[in-house]
């Protein structure tokens, strides 16, 4: 089979699995069956496109036609080829751990829940090969959809406005400022392709490019650039592997990666960089690094924590794609690579704890490493490499955002990304130091059993601790993948 | 026989109706109507085709030749309008049995009556839209309104009766209008045929009864599509009729006065009359903004869910409105698509609540809560109706909002696009209302629980997935517009 044939199969692989899924409501085993083999499906089927795509194939299908010379296609490029990739490795795992968590709790509407998950995965990868904005727009919108009901999964009080402002900000953003630049695009530019070095260039100038580009940026509000980020620590109502694979992984990096995406390919690096509209991009990203750094050293509960780190390390993409530079552009696709793997890790492992000990606070952590060592270990590995250590995978991208910032000879941008390393630090570390060090709370008997979360959450999230130290080593042919992007 | 087909579109539903009438009650007077309507979209869908291939059919009532005769006369522009207003036209009545027999304070003896009621609605609808002469609008006119004033006081509430005397009134008046201004044009020209009219027209175009004509038919016309401020009949007539006749109003009624609009104003009079010496768009677009943001932000305060409804349909009026006051191939587009899209918009959301009234005896906010919960397939249906009227991508509701933000960005509108994104916004705030109840709060001890039947909800969906279809495949609902605004502007093919 040639890739062409082999692409559609991963947009209807997940919603395939979805039907099956709910085919299968009074039982669980094979309803869990479902999901599982649909993720290896998923998997198998992205990475058979891996090898053409890293040689320079560009297979590009037209699923239909929403307009003249408007299609709904797919097409794949090394950006969305990594994206995909993310997505479908780490589908598998936060399967199992879905199994072992939502078991583990006891929830309600557990069949509602793996449907729902299989259309967002599926729009994730719709969103990973749009071939053109439209494509993307659609399949951004139904993430936000099919992510509601998951949001608001517990059905209380505090889901419902949690759910309000997820919608209200996700929707309202899309509706008012995204949707609005598209039609723009197609107005000045004819097109709405994915083009190499940008589609505007010559189209449109002077101080409506930076118009233009607001109207992008704050519309894809799922990149979590602040004023419009509150949806996120918001989401986190959601039960934990929700927020794990789509407000770690799958949603906030759609966001991202369509920021990339639009920069890439819609305005293209050298427009931007010749008409400097994309300077205050950097400085409203910086901010946003590091005052959602400052907001999560407020926190003490876990995964509001873990929230507003995301929403900082949201930041650094943003601001590698801002700097409008190829090394920026590498480091921020990287990033979204290196934080999935260790947002993931640092979430399962806030899920491993609430479904083992019930602890939600980080100050309740105190001496409960000793108990759950292989999650706190993970979780150790897991903040490690979003903070940028050798030999973990984070370091890579953080050196090529240093770099991107240093030929743009921002040096105030760099100051900025090693003051938030040290930010990452101080509110990251506490966690695994609490646990490991901290005297366990008055009344704790000196040798501490072993009592781990079940084994379905527990391998997940060595796993995922393992890849970040794997991808530190897999960082050249992740680099020789993502080179093409920016050259025309 | 297929030359005929013209004039079946008329005769078919217009014979059937007084059949029905003389029918015994029971399952026999619903056989024979649904199979009328089916008939008639099976025309429509005929006739669509036959147009797009061969171009303008022209068909001479009795053999008499215009314009002397009555001319039937079928473009691209009508035949999209015949094939919603019969699609629509079947799918409520495929619905309507269950809620006639069930939910309708009419003795079984007159049941049949509804049936005839209903078809001689259809006839007259079929009739404004098939005809190219203006009297027999005006006629077709009349019979619609007429049947369509009974059908709205057979409301369960005893507020139906003066919803439909209110309607009667302000109907009466525009129907009047139009009747005044075809009138004046027949004194200026000698000739009712419309294609006449457009040629003779422009002689005397430069006089005082024409122009009195055009302000007579706009103002005749804008009452009876309900554009703001003359909507204030529509609201009552929608929240108290049975919920079959709401969605079978609501999707086509505004509508096919909507397309008289443009007959008249486009065909008739034509563009440059219209729209360059008499600067009606200078009229539309300020009523149509101030429509679109009202109706939105009254529908917010509404607690009966079927008039925020109502009132979220003088809003959509508006938005076609909009795409007409653009004039331009796109913004008519545009309003021809979301004539269309609404239609299916509308149709879903009015007839999933029919679903809710019939299992629970109310549409009013507080007592729809829960019911996502009891009635699971109806709410489903309700919530991708309320996306596509929205306007999500991948929903029929998303290619009108596309090409009427594209047709406003086209003139350098900004204002405009960006109010039409706003409002969508209010759109989510008045849909989510009710979306949270359904699915948050806890349904009251003691509710009756249960789906609705099939027989309600396979025409509800029917009309659900159609939502879906035509957001993704956009021939017909936006190629075949394109096509009508075309024709409309005389430009093109």
């Amino acid at each position: 089979m040639n890739s062409e044939t082999i692409l559609p199969l991963a947009l209807f692989i997940p919603l395939l699995s979805a039907f099956f899924i709910a085919l299968n409501d009074g039982r669980p085993d094979w309803r869990e069956g479902a999901t599982l083999l649909g993720s290896l499906l998923l998997l198998g089927v992205v990475f058979s496109l891996l090898p053409a795509v890293a040689t320079g194939a560009r297979p590009t299908v037209d699923l239909l036609e929403f307009a003249p010379d408007l299609p709904l296609r797919l097409s794949v490029e090394p950006l969305g080829m990594t994206f995909a990739c993310v997505a479908a490795l780490l589908w598998p795992l936060n399967s199992l751990y879905s199994i072992g968590y939502m078991r583990g709790n006891q929830e309600q509407h557990q069949t509602r829940f793996y449907i729902c998950f299989a259309i967002a995965i599926a729009s994730t990868i719709g969103i990973a090969f749009a071939g053109n904005l439209l494509t993307l727009f659609i399949f951004y919108e139904t993430l936000t959809l099919s992510t509601y009901p998951l949001v608001t999964h517990k059905g209380t009080e505090e889901a419902k406005q949690a759910g309000r402002l997820y919608l209200g900000i996700l929707v309202g953003t899309s509706i008012s400022f995204l949707l609005l630049a598209i039609v723009w695009t197609w107005v000045v530019a004819g097109t709405l392709e994915f083009a190499p070095g940008g589609i505007l260039a010559g189209k449109i100038d002077g101080p409506l490019v930076n118009v233009l580009l607001a109207l992008y940026m704050f519309g894809i509000g799922k990149a979590a650039l602040m004023p419009f980020h509150r949806w996120l620590p918001a989401a986190m109502v959601a039960p934990t592997p929700v927020s794990a694979l789509l407000h770690a992984v799958a949603v906030v990096k759609a966001g991202v990666f369509s920021v990339l995406k639009v920069i890439v390919y819609v305005f293209g690096i050298d427009f931007l960089k010749d008409t400097g509209a994309s300077s205050w991009l950097m400085w409203v990203a910086a901010l946003t690094v590091l005052l959602a750094s400052f907001v999560a050293l407020t926190k003490d509960n876990l995964k509001a924590r873990l929230a507003y780190s995301t929403v900082s390390q949201l930041g650094y993409v943003v601001l590698g794609a801002a700097l409008a530079t190829s090394m920026g552009v590498i480091g921020g696709s990287m990033q979204i690579v290196m934080h999935a793997f260790g947002k993931i890790t640092l979430f399962f492992c806030a899920g491993a704890i609430y479904t083992a000990a019930h602890k939600t606070e980080v100050s309740q952590l105190d001496g409960l490493g000793r108990a759950m060592p292989f999650t706190f270990g993970a979780f150790l590995i897991g903040a490690l490499s979003i903070i940028g250590l050798p030999p973990l995978g984070g370091s890579w991208s953080k050196w090529y955002l240093l770099v991107g910032a240093a030929d743009a000879e921002q040096w105030a941008l760099m100051a900025v990304l090693l003051l938030s390393s040290l930010l990452n630090v101080a509110y990251l570390l506490p966690v695994p130091a609490r646990g490991f060090f901290a005297a366990a709370p008055a009344g704790g008997a000196a040798q501490i059993p072993i009592r781990e979360a079940p084994l379905a959450c527990v391998v997940p999230l060595c796993l995922t601790a393992l890849g970040c130290l794997w991808l530190f080593f897999q960082a050249d042919s992740l680099y020789a993948l993502l080179a093409p992007i920016t050259v025309r | 026989m297929t030359e005929h087909l013209p004039v079946l579109q008329v005769v078919v539903p217009l014979i059937a109706a007084p059949l029905c009438a003389l029918l015994r009650p029971g399952r026999a007077v619903w056989l024979l109507a649904m199979a009328t309507c089916a008939l008639c979209l099976l025309i429509a869908a005929l006739l669509l085709d036959r147009v797009l291939a061969q171009g303008v059919i022209s068909y001479a009532m009795g053999g008499w030749p215009a314009p002397w005769g009555i001319e039937y006369r079928v473009d691209a522009a009508n035949a999209y309008m015949l094939l919603i207003v019969a699609a629509i036209g079947a799918v409520v009545m495929a619905f309507a049995r269950t809620v006639v027999e069930q939910r309708i304070r009419l003795p079984a003896s007159k049941q049949p009556w509804f049936y005839a009621t209903y078809l001689l609605c259809l006839t007259g609808l079929l009739g404004m839209i098939v005809t190219g002469d203006a009297f027999n609008v005006f006629v077709f006119l009349e019979i619609s309104s007429l049947s369509s004033y009974v059908l709205i006081s057979i409301g369960r509430d005893r507020r139906a009766l003066t919803a439909a005397y209110q309607y009667l009134i302000m109907g009466t008046i525009g129907a009047t209008f139009i009747l005044i201004g075809i009138g004046f044009l027949y004194v200026m020209t000698g000739t009712l045929n419309m294609a006449d009219l457009a040629a003779r027209l422009p002689a005397v175009a430069d006089t005082r009864t024409v122009r009195a004509a055009f302000a007579f038919l706009t103002i005749g016309i804008s009452l009876k599509l309900a554009l703001f401020p003359l909507h204030l009949w529509l609201p009552n007539a929608y929240a108290y009729a049975p919920s079959a006749v709401t969605a079978f109003l609501a999707a086509t009624a505004t509508k096919v006065a909507i397309y008289v609009l443009l007959r008249f104003f486009f065909t008739i009079f034509g563009a440059q009359f219209s729209f360059g010496t008499m600067r009606l768009d200078a009229i539309l677009l300020p009523l149509a903004l101030a429509g679109i943001f009202s109706a939105s932000v009254v529908a917010i305060f509404q607690t009966n869910v079927k008039r925020m409804l109502a009132y979220s349909s003088v809003a959509q009026i508006g938005y076609m409105i909009l795409g007409i006051s653009l004039v331009s191939v796109t913004g008519l587009t545009a309003a021809i698509s979301h004539l269309f899209n609404h239609a299916l918009m509308k149709g879903t959301l009015f007839m999933a609540l029919g679903c809710v009234s019939f299992r629970i005896g109310a549409v009013s906010l507080d007592r729809m809560a829960g019911v996502g919960r009891i009635m699971p397939w109806t709410m489903g249906a309700f919530v991708i109706g309320g996306l596509s009227l929205i306007g999500v991508p991948m929903t029929a509701g998303f290619v009108s909002k596309w090409y009427l933000i594209l047709g406003a960005l086209e003139r350098g509108w900004w204002p405009v696009a960006l109010l039409v994104l706003f409002t969508s916004l209010l759109a989510v705030v008045y849909i989510w209302r009710v979306v949270e109840t359904a699915y948050f709060q806890p349904a009251p001890e003691g509710r009756a629980t249960g789906e609705a039947p099939l027989a309600l909800l396979v025409p509800t969906w029917a009309l659900a997935l159609a939502n879906l279809y035509f957001g993704l495949d956009t021939s017909l609902n936006a190629g075949v517009a394109r096509r009508a605004a075309e024709a409309l502007l005389g430009v093109g093919p």
